[in-house]
């Protein structure tokens, strides 16, 4: 009982001390949700400027691995990268984007793991389904941003992208930004 | 009995084309899983895969799932994935480590890394008088007729008659030569990620694929012009005037020019094997290389430093499961899961005391060409499948491969393509007709 109190006083101290915390909480969901949207709609050149000039878009083959430099990933790009990515997807002979290709975001559990005054560290989870033709695809997994604060607002320093299904095989590849 | 249902097999092949049921026909496929695949020497993985004893990797050969496992007395074993009691895999994950034995997760037969049975729970009170006595071959897991290991690359043939490993790769065991002696130790490990990718398409559209040099500047355009654009940008914004070589890698898609690519050549040995020559600018003078340069003179000497660097190899086609390209230190192991799928299994190696750039290099190819998220063979893939369902129609009864035919220069078995017609399709020529041979049966 003792320590319940303890922990509810904590709790009532902290929201008056931090009393950003709903703010930042709504500025970053926000900012993920308007992410998801920024892939699903194709803006592909707004969604790398998301990311800070150093940023870099990662995603392991497992989650043990723990730096995106030096090692084997499926997404280890920084922005000149993407910018590949995104100028091969647009050109007009990349016959694999020809067909119909259709995805759609869903970002939820957005807990805020640490926050300081430049930087916030924030988990969540996303699925993805994928139209390709008359196929469906489904991919889910969980996001980990380093976000900076910008006067432009939040950019993105790192965000690591553990799939579950990363580790499966895969049934054809993966063309864009997860 | 199949090979009735199919009478005239030999009529499928011509030297120029191919009729398209050899790709389409799924009672083709058995007869070909079970003449060509569960027969010839078939690559299960690198010894550094399975380090400790009781390391397994499960593979594929043909129909047949397999393991590899590394035995207590340090030998590797490959085994049928099958319970000798009532059919079980005794390997369940596609790797791990078993220990110091096998143990049948459905009646608990124990057995040892090579494959002898251990122990039957009440072995005496169950099976007295039967055929499954211990030290009786009924009661122990299968093993490959044949393994063979070649400077750590580890093979099994299901066959137990057929030529040694180093028959069967000939010429193309250059693959393994020149991978390990670029390594200042002689030696390559296997960096431990896998990644597997399934394609709707027949196994034999990825290998025909793999030296056809005529593609690249068709399918890769857009990935060629869209990495040369930025390497421009970059190369104008650094002091050194220069973008990382993974730029270079993916730009030569585009800079290197359909009548460029004539000025490669194929040569093509007999089973199939093939070589592509050519380098794609990969011997750089950058500090790096120099480095690297320094520490294989110390190790080999200058005259026989310059003969490995020299190699002037591609890529190498091992048929009917391999693509190695070796001076990026990358291989594709090729599984046909069925007349319409195909899994390929891609790892990479580092050079054993070769500078950490060096690695780089390998890795930056892995990641960017060969990855899931892959750059390059998104279109590859695409055309595959487009390719396999255009065989489904009924317009054409034949798959051609008659660029440049007659002009190849043939020479003991061997065929070389002529001076600028690299883009001939003799390697789809040399696969048909291995292919033709080892159907006959
Ligand atoms: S099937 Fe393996 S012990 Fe029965
Ligand atoms: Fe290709």
């Amino acid at each position: 009982m003792a320590k319940l109190k303890k922990a509810l006083k904590k709790l009532v101290r902290r929201k008056a001390n931090g009393a950003g915390i709903h703010e930042t909480q709504h500025a970053i969901e926000q900012f993920l949700f308007r992410q998801a949207e920024l892939l699903d709609g194709k803006q592909w050149q707004d969604y790398i400027e998301l990311f800070t000039p150093d940023g870099v878009y990662w995603m392991p083959p497992e989650p043990s691995h723990t730096h995106w430099d030096g090692m084997p990933a499926i997404f280890a790009e920084d922005r000149n990268l993407m910018t590949v990515r995104m100028k091969r997807i647009l050109h007009p002979d990349a016959w694999s984007q020809r067909p119909l290709w259709e995805t759609n975001h869903v970002v939820s559990n957005i807990i805020v793991e640490k926050e300081t005054a430049d930087e916030v560290q924030v988990r969540s989870r996303f699925h993805m389904l994928e139209l390709r033709r008359d196929d469906v695809r489904h991919f889910a997994g969980a996001y980990r941003h380093t976000l900076k604060r910008t006067r432009e607002g939040f950019r993105i320093k790192l965000q690591r992208v553990d799939m579950t299904n990363a580790q499966a095989a895969y049934d054809y590849v993966i063309q864009a930004w997860v | 009995m199949l090979q009735e249902q199919i009478p005239d097999l030999a009529k499928f092949v011509e030297p120029d084309r191919v009729r398209r049921e050899v790709y389409t026909d799924a009672a083709i496929f058995d007869l070909e899983m079970q003449r060509i695949h569960e027969k010839v020497w078939i690559y299960c993985g690198h010894e550094t895969q399975v380090p400790k004893v009781g390391d397994y990797y499960t593979v594929q050969i043909g129909r047949q799932p397999m393991i590899m496992v590394r035995g207590a007395d340090g030998k590797i074993h490959v085994l049928y994935n099958r319970c000798p009691h009532r059919g079980n895999m005794i390997a369940g994950d596609r790797k791990g480590n078993t220990g110091e034995f096998f143990r049948c997760s459905y009646h608990a037969w124990q057995f040892h890394l090579d494959g002898k049975l251990k122990n039957i729970p009440m072995m005496e009170a169950g099976y007295k008088g039967t055929r499954y006595e211990k030290d009786k071959s009924d009661c122990n897991v299968k093993r490959a007729a044949r393994v063979e290991n070649y400077r750590g690359f580890v093979f099994a043939s299901l066959a137990n008659d057929g030529p040694t490993l180093k028959e069967f790769l000939g010429k193309a065991i250059v693959a393994f030569d020149d991978m390990c002696d670029r390594a200042p130790e002689g030696e390559v490990e296997i960096v431990p990620t896998c990644f597997r990718v399934i394609q709707h398409s027949n196994w034999k559209i990825f290998l025909e694929n793999q030296l056809d040099a005529l593609h690249p500047s068709v399918v890769h355009q857009s990935t060629g012009r869209a990495a040369h654009e930025v390497e421009k940008e970059i190369a104008k914004r650094t002091k050194k005037g220069e973008a990382p070589l993974s730029y270079h890698m993916l730009s030569a898609f585009a800079t290197v020019t359909i009548d460029k690519w004539d000025s490669f050549q194929t040569i093509n040995y007999p089973h199939g094997h093939c070589i592509l020559t050519g380098y794609m600018g990969l011997r750089p003078r950058d500090p790096d290389t120099l480095a690297y340069d320094k520490v294989m003179i110390k190790a080999y000497g200058q005259k026989r430093f310059e003969e490995i660097v020299g190699v002037n190899i591609h890529h190498v086609l091992i048929y009917p499961g391999l693509s190695v390209q070796s001076p990026l230190q990358q291989l594709r192991a090729v599984r046909p899961l069925g007349v319409d799928r195909t899994l390929t299994e891609i790892w990479h190696f580092r050079l054993k005391g070769a500078p950490e750039p060096i690695y780089r290099r390998s890795l930056a190819y892995y990641n960017l060409v060969n990855s899931p998220s892959t750059l390059i063979n998104a279109d590859d893939l695409e055309n595959f499948w487009k390719c396999h369902q255009g065989l489904s129609s009924d317009a054409g009864q034949w798959v051609s491969f008659a660029r440049h035919m007659g002009r190849d220069l043939e020479n003991d078995g061997v065929v070389e393509t002529a001076p600028n017609c690299g883009t001939s399709e003799a390697p789809m020529r040399n696969q048909m007709k291995a292919w033709a041979e080892y159907m006959r049966g």
